[in-house]
């Protein structure tokens, strides 16, 4: 799976709440409706700025906080293709690929916001087209390939009646 | 073979194999349970993994404890969810019945060894009494309703541990802070930790659970804490099944082991806008306060709402500062007004409100702080914007420092008014 797009940079420590507020959780129950909220509290007008295909890029610990999958669905709905950090908390990254969004664990720190990148998922290499630089990804655990493989762990656990570990 | 640490015992008993850190297994639940603040709803996701029921309806439990001053959406959620306890023959918690968190292990849903899942991210508070509890997201809880099962990776542990006696006006929370400053909002991620050694040993259960439940804040998908007598004697009249002492074997394998003297402990204070920006309150500058909340799943139990009373006791808060009390739970609601603390409070000068999350998150549309205000919280989280507005500031203490600050109207130090 290839994705490119331009990367727009935030630090570390992005927690749900920054993501998309607590008080629109009631707000509406359709994500579509919150995309313009993406990122309010710490960035105010992203959320109206931001284009299908772009990049979300971060520093370590991206989506810590709460586990509402409302983050990663809101991400998603905005359309962004694929988000890149170094590290993630690990109810977001369940999250992100129980829901179909990928996320892709490397260093960020030589990404600026505007970049053109290119990932290759699968293989866990991607290019920053700005500077040239390679990027390489932190592999998956197999039952997350198994789950990104079948579109999300709803369609998973429909086909296997469990979970595929190998 | 080396020994086990609590997190690889429960995981190698509920998968059934020799389960050690970063194995990945398949584990079977003893708990699974849903409130009513996440969207989508985890029943809402339970049919597109191909069932329409719940594996074991009396392993599933529900919750209204988000949102008890319901707006016209959440009160559609709430009926929605009313509707799927009645029709699965579910046990669900009503508005004012308290935070999931503090309600299953009070009455009796949560032993020591249970695996146990919560589709809230402080679900790591149950591990106080030596069960493996930690959250995750709907759709993982929709496809452990359907199968009752959710892979793992079995977590490394990072083991705390706390020497000497916590000084008087220092409590739980404090330590709770002091670690979490030490480790770090990420210092944990993807680990279990253990908090043990004297200190912890002398805490009560209320205590303990102050402290497994900032481990979420520090990235950790468990925060675990082995029985003893305290656990017994807290069990007793509570638990209504057989259960067995639980801890870690004494050769078992840490990832770190960290240190903590808490006899030299002095109030902590997680500075706005992040939970691990701990300072010693001697440190902090003159604060002013507008309002301060004793509430939350974190700290306001009843001996929270005690310890506020104590130093409110026959006084008044400062004027031009909001006192918000919520109780953690009915029963904790119901202890404190048979002991007085909560009339204690309100002659004070306290709003009491409805027990639940009031007061915590934005999303509760409750005690919402105006622009540049201060906020004391006994919360566990200060994100910017927690509370509903972005240009405010929240503060996190213990309730002791709460009360103080309460009756000051600074952030105040609370070792000279603790008796
Ligand atoms: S009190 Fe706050 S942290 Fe605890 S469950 Fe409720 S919203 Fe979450």
């Amino acid at each position: 799976m290839n994705i490119a797009g331009r990367a727009h940079c935030f630090g570390d420590d992005i927690n749900t709440d920054y993501i998309i507020a607590s008080k629109y959780k009631t707000a509406s129950l359709d994500p579509r409706d919150l995309t313009r909220h993406l990122m309010e509290d710490i960035d105010p007008g992203f959320g109206q700025r931001v284009r299908p295909g772009d990049i979300l890029v971060a520093g370590k610990n991206f989506g810590c906080g709460s586990s509402r999958e409302g983050a990663p669905l809101v991400i998603k709905a905005a359309g962004i293709g694929v988000v890149v950090a170094p590290s993630f908390a690990r109810i977001f990254f369940r999250n992100a690929i129980n829901i179909g969004l990928p996320v892709f664990i490397c260093d960020t720190a030589g990404i600026s916001t505007g970049d053109d990148l290119a990932f290759d998922l699968e293989a866990g290499t991607g290019r920053n087209l700005a500077t040239g630089a390679t990027i390489q990804a932190a592999p998956l655990p197999k039952v997350m390939i198994n789950i990104v493989r079948d579109g999300g762990l709803a369609a998973h656990i429909r086909k296997h009646k469990t979970f595929q570990l190998a | 073979m080396a020994g086990k640490t609590i997190a690889e015992k429960i995981l190698s008993a509920k998968s059934g194999q020799d389960a050690r850190a970063g194995d990945i297994v398949v584990a079977s639940l003893d708990l699974t349970y849903s409130h009513d603040g996440n969207r989508p709803l985890a029943m809402e996701l339970l049919e597109s993994m191909g069932t329409a029921k719940v594996w074991d309806p009396a392993k599933y439990i529900l919750f209204l404890d988000h949102h008890p001053s319901p707006n016209a959406v959440s009160a559609a959620a709430h009926t929605k969810l009313r509707a799927f306890a009645r029709a699965q023959g579910v046990q669900l918690y009503e508005m004012g019945d308290g935070i999931s968190h503090v309600v299953l292990p009070e009455r009796g849903h949560i032993a020591p060894g249970d695996l146990a899942i919560g589709s809230d991210s402080h679900s790591c508070t149950g591990g106080a009494l030596a069960a493996f509890t930690t959250g995750v997201g709907s759709t993982d809880m929709a496809a452990a309703m359907a199968t009752g099962q959710l892979w793992m990776r079995v977590p490394e542990t990072i083991l705390v541990r706390c020497t000497g006696i916590l000084p008087r006006g220092v409590g739980a929370k404090d330590l709770a802070l002091a670690i979490a400053g030490h480790i770090g909002a990420d210092g944990a991620n993807y680990a279990a930790i253990e908090f043990a050694g004297p200190t912890i040993d002398a805490l009560s259960m209320d205590g303990r659970f102050t402290l497994t439940n900032l481990a979420i804040e520090m990235g950790a998908k468990a925060g675990l804490i082995g029985t003893d007598a305290v656990t017994e004697a807290w069990l007793d009249g509570r638990l209504k099944r057989p259960w067995s002492h639980l801890n870690a074997d004494p050769d078992a394998v840490y990832a770190q082991i960290v240190d903590i003297d808490a006899a030299t402990l002095t109030p902590r204070i997680a500075l706005p806008h992040n939970v691990d920006k701990v300072v010693a309150i001697e440190d902090l500058v003159r604060t002013k306060v507008h309002q301060v909340v004793i509430g939350t799943c974190n700290a306001a139990r009843s001996s929270d709402l005690a310890e506020a009373a104590r130093i409110l006791e026959g006084k008044h808060i400062a004027p031009g500062v909001r006192l918000i009390v919520t109780p953690s739970s009915r029963d904790t609601m119901v202890a404190s007004m048979q002991s007085g603390v909560l009339a204690t409070l309100v002659q004070a000068g306290a709003v009491i409100a409805t027990p639940g999350c009031s007061g915590c998150a934005g999303g509760c549309h409750f005690a919402v702080p105006d622009v540049g205000e201060n906020i004391v919280s006994t919360a566990n989280r200060n994100f910017k914007g927690r509370l509903g507005n972005a240009e405010s500031f929240i503060y996190l203490a213990s309730p002791a420092t709460a009360a103080a600050s309460a009756l000051t109207g600074w952030i105040t130090d609370p070792r000279e008014y603790a008796a």
